[in-house]
């Protein structure tokens, strides 16, 4: 059997219904417009809303707990190892929140090919002197280029430059709401107060901004240097060393392996912020339910068709058959004209999606809180289209099924005694 | 070689509705290669039924059917669509043309499907076979743009695309004004003398059956003359 021959009925009987068969392949694009914007625009949020804290956070992140020694007394002594001991309101015992020997586990750690980069930290818990109120704050110590290139520092530096903590010593980055409560301004001097009791004057050369309140009230950043020097510490002393992957997903498994190794705490991202990944599926799931829904619909209406052209051109399909086409050949012309309405209708609604997602992109959007942010964010990802472009096949081939059948079925005695 | 192109054996088909009839009681009968049958009888007196079992589109009778001596009752409906298409020429009363194609391509569609020759081939064919009935200059018109007339013969000209072993046809003057009538029964002719056509052909022009070369006399299901 020639299949252009297939082909070429099928066109006939198209051209012949072409206003039906145009408005059932509206029906495709339609829904698979929609359904490529929908996803673009809910995939975008979801990137930015994940970005928001998993580009900011170490995908894993290696500190010292403070905590109780696991290792008590009792459970060295002989006399007590047969028994389960149960030792009641045991305090922590006084540790190193530095990590020991840090610069060796950089080292490795770097030498790791699933790491994209290491940045160490330290975390500083200091008052802000504001006349005669203290206000709380965390500083955070950074080397400076490495967290840019990691976690996109400089994004969220609204004012000043972000380099300036590094070239001048003793300036601070303060969070914006800090900022705000202190009423300092680029330029005004802050005194700070660790916990050990050491105070220091420094000059604010920028605010930081994250887009989450609680964060900008209470963060602030200085370099590494400052910070080992308002504790009064040598350079080797660093609190936390994070870690970012090439690939996030690997992180609880990096996490317990180093763990083991360098025996300290490790942190992973899943872990931490496993609400975000069920917020993103939600979101998608959404949006596909949405597009199959609309792609159903559309269905239908190639299933209107088809079966009005069957109806309509029962004569065509009783002498095709009276000629030595088989019903497996009237299946397939009939198959064959679900398929390009859904292909025409998908390719179309592809490129409309398209289209919609960069009109999308240009829209406006901007937000205190999302400082980055100036329009709304789209996602490009070509998987979209392809499931776009599958889904438009599957469900235009299920709807041509049950119409293709009934057209196979057809008894062209029964057509040409009719007459 | 026989010389038998079809032949009917005992025939017997029943209609279950409403309440069991039969139609066709013991029709038996046969059609020699190059001769032209025509079938005559009273409305109602199972002439389309016959011809219907015998094109192999109705399969649900009794009795046996052999087209070139092969017995064709009870094979799949795979072999016999491709029986139709090889050997089998079929011409009703209304033409049954597809509209959207031209005149030629509509001519070409048994030889597509058949797929033996290539598309020019083909598209030679279909013309020499318009050419009998002085058609070839309507060639690339639209099937929808001819007279009731001239789309009997292009459908003619299309039962003879793959050289049928048998023309069966069922009244097909029947639509027709007395002039198309006598220009079609002059094709059939022709084509019966001058390329030893077969044609089985179901008539009530009295005139028309008397000049072909035998006539069976059906009645009530029944044939009660060979001719
Ligand atoms: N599908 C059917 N169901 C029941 N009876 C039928 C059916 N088709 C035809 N008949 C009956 O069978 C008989 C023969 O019909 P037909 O072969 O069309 O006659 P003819 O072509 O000789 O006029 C008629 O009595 C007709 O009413
Ligand atoms: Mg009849």
């Amino acid at each position: 059997m020639r299949v252009s021959l297939i082909v070429d009925i099928a066109k006939a009987l198209m051209v012949a219904r072409l206003k039906q068969t145009m408005v059932a392949a509206v029906g495709v694009t339609f829904s698979i417009t929609m359904f490529i914007a929908l996803l673009g625009f809910m995939n975008g949020l979801n990137d930015l809303l994940d970005g928001l804290i998993l580009n900011r956070t170490a995908h894993v992140r290696f500190y010292n707990d403070i905590k109780p020694n696991e290792d008590q007394p009792i459970n060295l002594s002989n006399e007590f190892s047969g028994g389960y001991n149960i030792i009641r309101s045991v305090k922590p015992s006084i540790s190193r929140v530095s990590i020991y020997n840090n610069e060796s586990i950089i080292r490795t750690l770097k030498g790791d090919e699933r790491i994209l980069g290491v940045a160490p930290k330290i975390a500083v818990q200091v008052f802000f002197n504001v006349g005669n109120v203290d206000i709380p704050g965390v500083l955070n110590g950074i080397q400076v280029d490495e967290e840019n290139r990691l976690f996109a520092f400089s994004d969220y530096v609204v004012a000043g430059d972000f380099m300036d903590l590094q070239y001048s010593s003793n300036s601070i980055i303060l969070g914006k709401g800090a900022a705000e409560k202190m009423m300092a301004e680029i330029g005004d001097y802050v005194q700070v107060t660790t916990a050990q009791g050491n105070r220091q004057l420094l000059k604010v050369v920028g605010y930081y901004q994250s887009g989450i309140g609680e964060l900008d009230n209470l963060q602030s950043y200085v370099s590494l240097a400052s910070a080992q020097k308002l504790l009064g510490e040598t350079s080797s002393f660093i609190t936390d060393i994070q870690v970012k992957l090439h690939d996030f997903n690997l992180s609880p498994e990096l996490a317990r392996e180093y763990r083991s190794i360098f025996g300290i705490d490790a942190d992973d991202i899943q872990t931490v912020n496993a609400q975000f990944e069920t917020g993103s599926n939600i979101r998608s799931i959404i949006s596909y339910a949405v597009g199959i829904t609309l792609l159903v619909v559309s269905g239908f209406g190639i299933y209107n068709i088809l079966n009005m052209m069957i109806y309509e051109k029962m004569d065509t399909i009783a002498i095709l058959k009276a000629i030595g086409f088989s019903g497996a050949d009237v299946r397939n012309i009939f198959i064959t004209i679900a398929l390009s309405i859904g292909f025409v209708g998908g390719l179309l609604g592809l490129f409309f999606g398209f289209i919609s997602c960069l009109g999308i992109e240009k829209i406006p959007f901007e937000t205190e809180a999302l400082p980055a942010i100036k329009t709304f964010p789209v996602n490009f990802n070509p998987k979209y289209y392809l499931i776009g472009g599958v889904f438009s096949l599957v469900t235009t081939y299920f709807a041509g099924f049950f119409p293709s059948r009934k057209a196979s079925k057809i008894d062209p005695v029964e057509i040409i005694r009719g007459k | 070689m026989s010389k038998k192109a079809i032949e009917a054996k005992k025939i017997k088909k029943y209609f279950f509705s409403p309440g069991k009839t039969q139609v066709l009681k013991e029709v038996s009968f046969s059609v020699n290669k190059g001769e032209f049958v025509s079938v005559m009888g009273k409305s109602g007196c199972g002439k389309s039924t016959l011809l219907y079992i015998l094109s192999t589109m109705d399969t649900d009778y009794e009795g046996e059917v052999f087209l070139d001596d092969k017995l064709i009752t009870g094979q799949s409906s795979n072999y016999l669509s491709r029986l139709r298409n090889e050997k089998i020429g079929f011409v009703f009363q209304f033409h049954y043309l597809i509209h959207e194609f031209s005149v030629l391509e509509n001519v070409m569609i048994p030889g597509l499907k058949l797929n033996e020759k290539s598309r020019e081939e083909l598209e030679h064919i279909a013309m020499e076979k318009l050419k009998i009935f002085d058609m070839q200059d309507h060639a690339l018109k639209k099937a929808n743009q001819l007279s009731g007339g001239q789309k009997q013969r292009v459908s003619i000209a299309r039962a003879l695309m793959n050289n049928p072993l048998i023309i069966m046809s069922d009244e097909p003057t029947g639509n027709l004004d007395k002039k198309n009538s006598d220009m079609v029964f002059g094709i059939f002719s022709e084509i019966v003398q001058e390329f030893q056509q077969t044609i089985l052909m179901v008539t009530h022009d009295q005139e028309l059956a008397s000049k072909t070369d035998r006539t069976i006399l059906m009645e009530d299901g029944m044939v009660i003359s060979h001719g």
